[in-house]
């Protein structure tokens, strides 16, 4: 008690600086965005009061917000498998005694350092030249090209990352856990099953975390790799807000009810992710 | 003796037996999964090097045929690098980018330890709130205020790169200060309070005692921050990138641009200077960055 006294007095010196670029990048943009999406505006000052009418137009007016936050769930329902199961696998092997394990470590993590604009085009070009020289066809000829071209390029990403995570949580298993299934003879599916992913349950539970927050909220590697195309069909959340915002006339209101749904959404998935996953959790 | 005890030393014996067995075909295993996971590591790196093959072609062999090596016929030399490049304006960009990104990062390493650490000491009612209102801030999508902190920005003249900092301080202090507040919690009080004895100001007391215990956990924060503000794109796109353009803002505003015809052979040069700022990173820091990542991960 005696240093919480001692230091209270300070609250100008050490908490004020980040407290103020907190209201002024937080909490006032905040506030004014809920507000605003009960209001009709085009600039600040001319917001009017509609009360739930952006709320009701969000999902029958433009009608593609529901397609997008659908082809969100979709897209992160088969990223969060995929890059969560190769990710755990790479992991698992990449931890044996194999030659050169740190560069191939190495080569899977890179590509998560990279921003989302940059890798969006890098996999244009790509997925453009196969489709080019497979079908003659380009990523906006259809939406599933769209779809899976973000499933491949976000597994790209991010299996490196998740990688490292559970190569850190493999290291943490006590050995005599393992010796003690050896020796019972246990084949390697039972040890899986029963020890190895029970014991890392943290690890899949802050895996399984970030890829469903990255996924839900994806926008760059979206609006880089097809920005809707074609037909804003393979538009995500993230990115159809974007273009109620800023692209249609007058839509503004809508725009930010819309945001203020999916942060709801985005809120209420991770926080029910967490609570499922931590209730698995056991202690070495 | 029950069944599964006979059953278990049964098996015991048989895997003794067959241990030298077993040790042989984990050696195979081990040479096949390193001739595996060598010509995955080609194929992933396949992407990284298709751009960098395609920045020394000339501009309609990007787009045609993109697979091909350059030949007498595509091959550029380096002129993607000298002429594509002031077409996109990626100098400028790099600047903007190293300022902002340097900047902003020292300013929340310092800043959100300094916060933290009164957040971690005091008992009082505003410092739960204000953790608590951090917390949140992780969660929100930043589409929920994209309009309304740019609004902000142009009020308070916040939207220039100077600016910049303010704003990522105030939107990234969330994840910082609750990495910090957890690390700091775990440091025992006894060494604040033996210096606030021998008579040290809560300034020494923080630079002297707090902050050098908190080195490894700043460095998981730089690496983390350093990676979010070098990439992010609709910040600075909507707050500064009608003036001043980062790396990302560039590459988007290039590939948008509707006047004319896109250089592709300029852009390859650009999505591969892009690139270099990151290997080079990568490669000085890989350890740390690893090591601050997953670090990152676990108290986030």
């Amino acid at each position: 008690m005696r240093v919480s006294h001692y230091i209270k007095k300070w609250f100008p010196v050490f908490a004020l600086p980040t407290f103020l670029c907190f209201i002024l990048a937080f909490i006032v943009p905040f506030a004014m965005g809920l507000y605003l999406s009960f209001t009709s505006f085009r600039t600040v000052n001319d917001a009017t009061w509609v009360g739930l009418d952006n709320y009701v137009r969000a999902f029958t007016q433009n009608g593609d917000f529901l397609a997008s936050l659908w082809f969100t769930v979709k897209f992160t329902v088969v990223s969060v498998i995929t890059v969560n199961v190769l990710g755990f696998t790479v992991a698992m092997l990449l931890t044996r005694a194999i030659r050169g394990r740190n560069v191939f470590r190495a080569v899977f993590f890179l590509p998560n350092l990279i921003g989302g604009i940059v890798l969006g085009y890098i996999w244009q070009l790509i997925l453009n030249a196969i489709l080019q020289a497979m079908f003659h066809q380009d990523l906006t000829y259809s939406a599933t090209y769209g779809f899976w071209g973000l499933v491949i390029l976000v597994n790209w990403q991010m299996v490196g990352y998740m990688m490292v995570i559970y190569i850190a949580g493999i290291q943490n298993i006590p050995t005599d856990v393992l010796e003690a299934a050896d020796i019972d003879g246990a084949r390697f599916r039972h040890k899986l099953f029963s020890v190895i992913i029970p014991m890392m349950a943290g690890s899949i539970t802050i895996c399984t975390f970030l890829t469903l927050s990255n996924c839900l909220k994806m926008f760059d590697q979206n609006l880089a790799l097809t920005n809707g195309a074609p037909q804003n069909q393979s538009e995500g959340a993230a990115l159809n807000i974007f273009r109620v915002f800023y692209k249609l006339r007058n839509q503004q209101g809508v725009g930010q009810a819309e945001a203020v749904i999916f942060f709801v959404f985005v809120a209420v998935v991770a926080y029910l992710q967490l609570r499922a996953t931590r209730s698995k959790e056991v202690d070495a | 003796m029950s069944m599964s005890a006979t059953l278990r030393a049964k098996r015991s014996a048989g895997s003794r037996l067959s241990s030298a067995d077993a040790k042989a075909r984990g050696k195979v295993f081990h040479v096949i999964a390193f001739w595996a996971f060598l010509v995955v590591s080609i194929i992933y790196l396949v992407p990284l090097l298709l751009v960098l093959v395609n920045s020394f072609k000339g501009n309609l062999f990007v787009s045609q045929t993109p697979f091909a090596l350059p030949n007498s016929e595509s091959f550029t030399a380096g002129q993607n690098y000298t002429d594509g490049l002031q077409k996109t304006g990626f100098f400028q960009a790099l600047g903007v980018s190293v300022f902002i990104t340097v900047c902003a990062t020292l300013v929340i390493v310092l800043l959100t330890a300094m916060v933290a650490w009164y957040i971690a000491r005091v008992k009082a009612w505003y410092t739960s709130v204000l953790y608590y209102l951090f917390v949140f801030s992780m969660v929100v999508p930043f589409q929920m205020v994209m309009f309304t902190m740019s609004k902000v920005a142009n009020v308070t003249h916040l939207d220039n790169p100077i600016g910049m900092i303010v704003l990522y301080t105030g939107f990234g202090a969330g994840l910082s200060v609750f990495i910090y507040v957890g690390f700091i919690r775990s440091i025992p009080i006894d060494l604040e309070e033996a210096a606030m004895i021998d008579g040290a100001s809560s300034w020494q007391v923080f630079f002297r005692v707090i902050f050098p215990i908190l080195r490894p956990t700043a460095m998981t924060i730089a690496i983390l921050n350093v990676m979010w503000i070098w990439n992010d794109f609709l910040l600075p796109y909507l707050v500064i990138g009608s003036q001043w353009k980062t790396i990302p803002v560039a590459v988007q505003s290039y590939m948008q641009g509707t006047y004319g015809a896109k250089d592709m052979g300029g852009f390859m040069a650009m999505l591969v200077l892009s690139i270099i700022p990151i290997i080079i990173f990568f490669l000085i820091g890989q350890k740390s960055i690893i090591k601050g990542v997953t670090a990152g991960a676990v108290k986030g």
